[in-house]
């Protein structure tokens, strides 16, 4: 087991190596100077030489690469060129609400959606299997900006339970982090249990059929047993591949959400760089998600091995 | 005599949970009793499986529904027993084993802990007390290094294995009924003759009762003592085991034992002096599994395999699950590339040609699969999916699609079945489609890989009779794979036997299958079940060489 997940880590360093070849190759292989795109249409020439010093641009391109991957191992993804902060520090301040946000809502979802497809599964057919997938319909069609308002409308306007908007660290205590993240996590996950739901559903489905859940039925053990110990595992594969991406998709693709609730995650900074084509954030965005699909699909991996024996690498 | 310990009284079993659906299981009656095999015998569709659930109480909710008659288990009435009440009957007073062991056995937990399961739910016995008697049942099954064993999880076992763990799981709180739903007819009949005479000893040391279920004759006369022929949810013919055997009362049991093809070949044909269609010379086939870090494993599925056909003969491959004969065949049809030797396709090399250059000689050689339930694409009409083929090959449609109208009276189908689809034929009438489908292309050799072992007995003795029919007429020679015996003797001219991707034995299927001269033949033909039986002419065989002599 050990052995594998060292491999696995050894594998994903050429993964993101390639990344960052290309985060490199993005700026410098643009047509025309890499400055003067950076500087915008106003530059004077002062500002256009600054960047270029700054990015080391009148160095050759392999000594430039040297230099830029140098910074990157000891943690330094350039400056801003917007606001002139150092990368590193503006995602670290990005990175909590983001994180916590996206753990909160999948971890919601899990828990609301597995026992809901379990169930519709088990009573396949139903009215209850057709009132789970009517609600699963329901997540996957409601744009996530209307749940979110509709929720401030009701618990932060109309009832006064939770404040409108915005973030508080954990550090500031559970309670104030708490009820300003309970309103986004039940906003995002709604799409995310129609998901898991759906998958949950569909995996169990299929294992209920299988010839095992028969031989555990024919032994005489009681249904939530052939449910939990029977079939439930043998579903797991699937559902944990689409809660993994379903976590990854998270935590860098939640903008809608971020704007609704004026939270300050990494979601809207990516889009406020793209939009002042901010290229240092831009980069540090493009390999903080590479990174994070690795490190998500590696955890998945190892999740298979440890749910299904037959799966050995 | 005793009571019964399963009765089973005028069931009726319909589809649907209104009364008036129609009926899967229409009045039957049996009745086991202690220490007695009772086998229900029957094609697909005959209702036995559906008879056998419908008494574990573990018929699919709300789609079949028994409506009619009782089940008595031991005295007490099954069908209208709670669901609470069924639980804890099962296991402890009956329980069940399946056909398919590799799928029956839940993969990702240990085998062990699934006997276990049933000890906890339905003793009190403390964990340690309960792994002894696992362990002692797992040596009464004689599966080797038990502790090993009970740790293991099910795909580290062969399909034998798996079998005895299914078998030490349902005896284990010895209940009186077993029932089991053509346990062996997934395994070798080497493997299966082990398990055959494992549940024959076990029976005899617990007084058990067994319902048995199969579609195999010769299975039948290894282990029954009494018979149930069943066809299309009615109970045709019981009786004793060497009465059913010998004088068949009704026309459907004689017909079913007639098809029953002979372990004796049929009487040779002339030597013969056409030419040599195919050969295969030190064919071989390497797996080779590539690891990211350390050395790769090798598998050698085919190892130098040698042999010729000729136009006009059959030339069959036996061997037991992984002997590597579907693998020389797909080598030989090259829709896998063997790793070296060669193949010759009439006279000219085929191994390593190119696939594009291999494209004209593809037309030569055509196979015929297993499962003719999966080998036709579903959402194409039997027309085109013969059609295509020549169309491929520069055929006009309409020309093509005429062809397919022959080829289809020529498999004793319809013409007009050109424009239908797969699944409204049968599993035979798709078998006749998959070997016009083959035919389309006037191949000189035609690769049947197990196309008769899906089959029924009936409807095996219908392709049988159709492949050795159009062979006649058109001079095709045939590769034919199976893992049958009785099928090989009844359609080769030559047999090659293969084990471990080796030819072991090869010759005239007279004299292989007769007087075998390596061990792995004999240990073959000695288990094929049911062999001291010539079920064609209602009697023992050495009665038949008594009479003849």
């Amino acid at each position: 087991m050990l052995g594998y997940l060292l491999r696995r880590i050894f594998a994903a360093v050429p993964v993101m190596g390639v990344v960052a070849l290309f985060v490199f190759l993005l700026l410098r292989l643009t047509p025309g100077d890499p400055a003067a795109i950076l500087a915008g249409d106003n530059a004077t020439p002062e500002r256009l030489e600054r960047i270029r010093t700054s990015l080391g641009l009148n160095e050759p391109l392999i000594v430039q690469f040297i230099t830029w991957v140098n910074k990157l191992l000891h943690g330094d993804l350039g400056t801003s060129l917007i606001s002139n902060l150092p990368v590193m520090k503006m995602i670290g301040q990005r990175v909590e609400p983001s994180i916590s946000i996206a753990l909160s809502t999948i971890i919601l979802a899990v828990i609301v959606a597995v026992p809901l497809g379990a169930i519709a599964a088990w009573k396949h057919g139903t009215w209850i299997d057709r009132f789970v997938m009517g609600l699963s319909v329901l997540g996957f069609s409601v744009p996530v900006f209307v749940v979110g308002y509709l929720l401030i409308e009701v618990f932060a306007i109309d009832l006064r339970w939770v404040p409108v908007q915005g973030f508080k660290s954990i550090s500031a205590g559970f309670g104030p982090f708490f009820e300003r993240i309970i309103l986004p996590t039940c906003a995002l996950s709604f799409i995310y249990i129609a998901l898991i739901a759906r998958m949950t559903r569909a995996a169990m489905l299929d294992v209920l059929g299988e010839d095992y859940v028969r031989t555990a039925r024919a032994k005489g053990i009681n249904e939530v047993a052939v449910m939990l110990r029977h079939a439930l595992r043998n579903a797991a594969v699937p559902v944990i591949t689409v809660i993994g991406t379903g976590f990854a998709l998270l935590i860098s693709g939640v903008v809608v959400t971020e704007s609704v609730f004026n939270i300050p995650g990494i979601g809207r900074l990516t889009v406020d760089a793209v939009l002042a084509r901010d290229y240092p954030v831009i980069q540090a965005m493009i390999l903080l998600t590479s990174l994070i699909y690795v490190v998500v699909n590696l955890l998945i991996d190892v999740a298979y091995t440890l749910l299904d024996p037959r799966i050995r690498y | 005599m005793t009571n019964p310990v399963l009765d089973i009284n005028n069931l009726v079993v319909s589809v649907g949970k209104k009364t008036g659906g129609p009926k899967i299981i229409d009045g039957i009656s049996i009745k086991v009793h202690e220490g007695e095999t009772l086998c229900l015998v029957g094609e697909s569709g005959s209702g036995k499986s559906v008879t056998s659930l419908t008494t574990m109480g573990l018929l699919p909710k709300g789609t079949l529904v028994p409506s009619g008659g009782s089940v008595k288990l031991v005295g007490e009435e099954i069908l209208t027993a709670t669901d609470r009440r069924l639980r804890q009957l099962r296991a402890t007073k009956m329980a069940m084993i399946f056909q398919e062991p590799m799928t029956a056995l839940n993969p990702v937990v240990p085998v062990g802990r699934q006997i276990d399961e049933v000890l906890r739910a339905h003793t009190r016995l403390d964990a340690r007390a309960r792994k002894r008697r696992i362990l002692d049942m797992m040596e009464q099954v004689h599966l080797p290094q038990v502790e090993r064993i009970f740790a293991s999880y099910p795909h580290r076992l062969s399909g034998g294995q798996r079998q005895r763990i299914m078998i030490a799981m349902a005896l284990v709180l010895e209940p009186k009924l077993l029932i089991a739903d053509e346990p062996t007819t997934a395994l070798d009949v080497t493997t299966q003759k082990q398990i055959l005479s494992l549940i024959r000893e076990l029976q005899r040391d617990h007084g058990t009762a067994v319902l048995f279920i199969t579609h195999d004759m010769g299975v039948v006369a290894e282990i029954a003592d009494r018979v149930a022929v069943m066809r299309q949810g009615r109970l045709v013919e019981t009786g004793p085991l060497d009465t059913v055997l010998r004088n068949p009362t009704m026309e459907y049991t004689r017909n079913l034992l007639a098809s029953v093809p002979s372990l004796v070949p049929r009487p040779p044909r002339e030597d013969s002096r056409e030419p040599v269609v195919l050969e295969a010379n030190d064919l071989s086939k390497v797996y080779k599994e590539r690891a990211f870090f350390g050395k790769g494993r090798e598998v050698v599925a085919a190892d130098k395999v040698t042999l010729t056909l000729r136009k006009g003969r059959t030339l069959g491959i036996v061997g037991e699950s992984g002997s590597g004969k579907s693998t020389v065949a797909r080598c030989i049809v090259r829709l896998i590339d063997p790793t070296s030797g060669g193949v010759r396709l009439a006279g000219r090399e085929i191994s390593d040609i190119s696939r594009r250059l291999l494209q004209p000689h593809r037309q030569k050689i055509q196979i015929v699969f297993q499962d003719p339930y999966r080998s036709l694409n579903p959402r194409v009409s039997v027309g085109e999916s013969i059609a295509e083929g020549p169309i491929n090959y520069g055929v006009s449609h309409a020309n093509a699609m005429k062809r397919a109208r022959e080829l289809l009276e020529l498999v004793g189908l319809p013409a007009d079945a050109v424009s239908r689809y797969p699944h409204q034929f049968s599993g035979g009438q798709r078998q006749r489609i998959a070997i016009a489908r083959a035919l389309a292309l006037d191949p000189d050799v035609l690769v049947a890989d197990e196309a008769v072992s899906a089959l029924d007995v009936s409807v095996q003795a219908q392709v049988l009779d159709l492949l050795d029919e159009i062979q006649k007429r058109l001079g095709i020679a045939i590769l034919f794979i199976t893992h049958d015996l009785r099928v090989a003797a009844q359609i080769c001219d030559e047999v090659v036997v293969m084990q471990h991707g080796r030819v072991v034995e090869q010759g005239p299927a007279a004299e292989v299958l007769t007087h075998p001269q390596e061990a792995y033949t004999r240990a073959l033909l000695d288990a094929a079940p049911g062999r001291h039986w010539d079920f064609a002419n209602f009697r023992p065989v050495s009665e038949g060489v008594g009479a003849s002599a």
